[in-house]
């Protein structure tokens, strides 16, 4: 193994041109109420869950961390050496203003080895920029600026790209990587986690999860046998999946969903965890031609195969199951606390009174609502 | 017996200490193989025109017939092979285009054959369609890039978007187009049963729809092809969908002719011409030369429809087959059909079945790419066909890109066809490629249509099997996901164009 595992032409060498294949753990915390908490919780929900990981990723993602900037994006990008660093700094520097820029904090810890630079920016697109290509907004601006770095400065990756949260991940053990990257001193109205056990690639920094494009972060178990569709599907509507992970796939298509389509929240779900043809059936007419639609437009986007995973976003938290579950997810509350996880262990390790503790049935989605926001498309 | 050059392509042996001389092999054989040698009562049989049918051996209650291969042999030559130097004959004799029945029949690579399924192990487990729901529904038509819902302010929505109009397959399997014409009422009638019991579709051809077979519109899809036979404002009106024929696989750039002798009272009225004429049907549709021509026939047809029905716009896969396809999809076909050059017919020139058009696999792949590539991939459903000889072609051809496709000649065998690739004669002994009535009586339809639904029952719950496998339990998972296949002996251009790794990658 070379000593640059982290870095984009290591992600070339090791993450060869077929699919991530994992098994993994997840966890969510949200206060619907929008009270922040430190890392902690989410740290020992997920470290509750070591041997469902093997070591080669862990990464959490948080929202509400950056009150102080919290219209800027802020950018979390691991850097290969310093040359990737100006040249991603200068491209930053023509396309957005940059109100802030500095090193992610980070903890020295003799288990992490082998860590790429870490910097973060929050920025927003020039007005000049935004004023040339008037016919995208902001969100697409962005978009298409982390796509090229991420696909053409060699040695940068953007691995965050959302308002007023961020994601933290890298190769190791979850709880080692939160350690590692000091969340317990972060405050988040909610967290996720995630511990990764890939079975075909060598970890990668950029590979672990969660996944992040804009605000949405992805942590994910499973494995989507329709990938292959899901990503021409995305290909239709200007998406390069470059990664060859499920979650990115996943991501993508909740952006799709709900950015560009405008679809509420539990429609989205529907469209990504269908139910049967038969189930449609037996339905109020209306209810039936809605779904059977829903089926028709979106195929491309029905994900098949095991998974569960829980999605986030500014508006709030979603767990989902594949239709048939065949894979494990436990949900519970406590008061304005909704808790989600692989195994119900890893709740209860830190709530363990919950008001009500449930396993969703397949496809049925779990959606979290900030309260104190105005709620993205509810 | 004019004796000429033309050698018996096969001998029909007979087992004399097992022959009964019952005579049911002289009485099943149109081309008049075996005869009662009148002095000694006894069956004797001329090969010379045999076609290889096995209708007498099936039927032999003795099994005394064996037919074979005919022995005479040419000097070896890995050149000029027996077949090039018969059909130099017949020529020289006749001075006419050699016909040809059926797909063809070359040697040509079957890259199905060097395509291979995926399966789940350990790390996504397979699904059991015993004990899973496994989903075959398929909707072809016309699907919007996105769909609009209207809220009602109490977090409930309502659908804004209006879907075009859809055809819904139980199972992603229709019948191709064979014309009451080109095959017997018998055959028309069983494949139509088969199409309502099995919730799929099968497809009139260009030979019109005969009376009794309305009641069985609600899963036919007539077609208008370039003789426009049968037309009518009802024949379009009482269909799911309409298809306009461009060009059929096995004769690409030419167009068709049943030759006057088969168009008998049924078959005039069917097809709105008259009894005993030559039904023609012209190369290209003389109201279309150009793209933008076949935009006002699709138009043309939507209008008289009133816009409740799919247009699909059936061609033949040749070089350009991405661009002409796009071309079909922006000029406002809800449905593509494509034809590869092994796809069946009943009487084709046997130099262009043989030689002209390009196979399906990488038709269907350069396709869907292209219109993926060009993001109008949802604005039409995209029907292969073009020979699928087992439920393992139909899945690779959907994981390729399909949404559906057409069976002809495996429907036909499973009628009883044997392949003899004499549809042109009008002497098909198994009563499907005929209008003698001696002949047609000989195919139930009944019994026809339980074989059809069988056929499409067993292949449907293999695809089930192979889907589970995968880990998928629903078809339009797999549609297009070519990362569930994986090439084996293919140049990297092969895989390049169809889209799909090397196996081991």
């Amino acid at each position: 193994m070379t000593q640059d595992i982290w870095r984009r032409d290591a992600h070339r060498k090791w993450i060869r041109p077929e699919k991530d294949q994992s098994g993994c753990a997840i966890s969510g915390i949200m206060n619907e109420d929008g009270s922040r908490i430190s890392g902690e919780a989410i740290i020992t929900s997920i470290e509750n869950m070591h041997d469902r990981g093997n070591g080669l990723g862990g990464g959490f993602a948080a929202y509400g961390i950056y009150p102080d900037l919290p219209d800027h994006y802020a950018f979390h990008v691991m850097y290969d050496n310093d040359a990737a660093r100006e040249k991603t700094e200068r491209y930053l520097a023509d396309f957005f203003d940059v109100e802030k820029s500095e090193m992610i904090p980070t903890a020295n810890l003799a288990i992490i080895r082998r860590r790429p630079l870490l910097v973060r920016y929050f920025v927003r697109p020039k007005d000049e920029v935004s004023q040339r290509h008037y016919d995208l907004t902001e969100d697409d601006i962005v978009v298409s600026n982390v796509m090229y770095i991420n696909a053409d400065i060699d040695g940068a990756f953007v691995f965050s790209s959302g308002k007023n949260m961020g994601c933290f991940k890298g190769v190791g053990y979850p709880e080692d990587i939160g350690r590692f990257y000091r969340l317990e001193e972060y405050q988040a109205w909610m967290w996720t986690a995630h511990a990764r056990f890939p079975t075909n690639t060598t970890g990668w920094w950029g590979g672990a999860h969660p996944f992040g494009i804009l605000d949405w972060a992805v942590v994910h178990n499973g494995e989507v046998s329709s990938y292959g569709i899901n990503r021409r599907y995305l290909e239709n509507f200007g998406y390069h999946c470059t990664m060859q992970t499920d979650t990115e796939v996943i991501g993508y298509l909740w952006d799709l969903l709900v950015r560009k389509h405008k679809l509420p929240i539990h429609i989205a779900a529907k469209c990504l965890a269908p139910p049967l043809w038969s189930q449609i059936e037996r339905l109020p007419a209306e209810e039936q031609e809605l779904l059977r639609t829903l089926r028709i437009v979106y195929g491309g986007a029905l994900l098949n195969g095991p998974f569960s995973i829980v999605v986030t976003h500014s508006g709030g938290m979603i767990g989902l199951n594949d239709r048939i579950k065949l894979r494990p997810m436990v949900a519970a509350r406590k008061g304005q606390t909704l808790y989600v996880s692989s195994e119900e262990a890893a709740i209860r390790i830190i709530c363990p009174t919950p008001d009500k503790i449930w396993r969703p049935a397949g496809g049925e989605p779990i959606i979290g609502r900030l309260q104190s926001k105005e709620v993205v498309n509810a | 017996m004019r004796k000429w050059l033309v050698e018996q392509e096969f001998v029909a042996e007979r087992d004399v200490d097992r022959c009964i001389n019952c005579s049911v092999c002289v009485r099943q054989c149109a081309n008049d193989v075996h005869l009662v040698d009148e002095e000694t009562g006894c069956v004797l049989s001329d090969s010379q025109s045999c076609v290889g049918c096995h209708r007498c051996t099936t039927l032999c209650p003795t099994k005394a017939l064996t037919i074979k291969s005919a022995p005479q042999e040419f000097r070896e030559n890995a050149n000029w092979t027996a077949d090039r130097i018969q059909g130099i004959y017949k020529q020289a004799e006749g001075g006419g285009i050699l016909l040809a029945g059926m797909g063809n029949d070359r040697p040509w690579p079957v890259l199905w054959d060097n395509m291979v399924l995926n399966a789940s192990q350990v790390t996504n487990p397979s699904i059991d369609p015993l004990r899973e729901p496994m989903e075959l529904t398929t909707y072809l038509g016309r699907k919007p890039d996105r769909i609009e819902l209207e809220s009602d302010g109490n977090g409930g929505v309502s659908l804004k978007t209006q879907l075009a109009p859809q055809l819904k397959l139980a199972i992603p399997i229709m019948f191709s187009a064979m014309s009451y014409g080109s095959i017997s009422y018998n055959a028309s009638l069983a494949l139509a049963r088969a199409a309502q019991a099995m919730g799929t579709f099968a497809n009139t051809g260009e030979g019109g729809l005969h009376k009794d077979f309305r009641q069985y519109a609600g899963n036919m899809i007539v077609q208008v092809a370039s003789g426009r036979f049968g037309v009518d404002v009802d024949y379009l009106n009482i269909a799911s969908a309409v298809e306009i024929k461009i060009g059929q696989g096995a004769k690409p750039g030419i167009g068709g002719h049943l030759p006057a002798e088969k168009v008998d009272a049924q078959i005039s009225a069917t097809r709105m011409i008259p009894e005993g004429s030559d039904a023609l049907s012209p190369a290209p549709h003389h109201d279309i030369y150009s793209i933008e021509d076949l935009r006002q026939l699709i138009f043309a047809l939507k209008e008289a429809t009133r816009y409740t029905k799919p247009i699909s716009v059936k061609i033949s896969a040749v070089h350009n087959v991405a661009a002409i396809a796009s071309g079909c999809v922006r000029a406002g076909a809800d449905i593509v059909a494509i034809d590869g050059f092994r796809g069946g017919t009943g009487a084709a020139p046997l130099v262009i079945r043989d030689n002209v058009g390009i196979p399906i696999e990488v038709a269907l792949a350069a396709v869907d790419t292209r219109l993926r590539e060009e993001g109008i991939r949802n604005q039409a459903s995209i029907v292969a066909a073009g020979s699928f000889r087992s439920s393992g072609d139909v899945i690779k051809a959907i994981a390729l890109g399909a949404d559906a496709v057409y069976i002809g000649t495996a429907a036909l065998i499973s009628m009883g066809c044997h392949l003899c690739q004499k549809c042109y004669t009008g002497k098909c002994n198994w009563g499907i490629a005929t209008q003698d009535s001696r002949l047609t009586k000989r195919l139930n339809p009944e019994v026809g249509t339980r074989r059809l639904t069988n056929l499409l029952r067993g292949w449907s719950l293999e695809i089930k099997e192979m889907l589970g496998g995968m880990g998928i339990n629903a078809i339009e998972s797999l549609r297009g996901n070519r990362e569930h296949l994986r090439g084996v002996n293919l140049s990297d251009r092969e895989l390049n164009i169809l889209g799909i790794k090397a196996a081991g990658e």
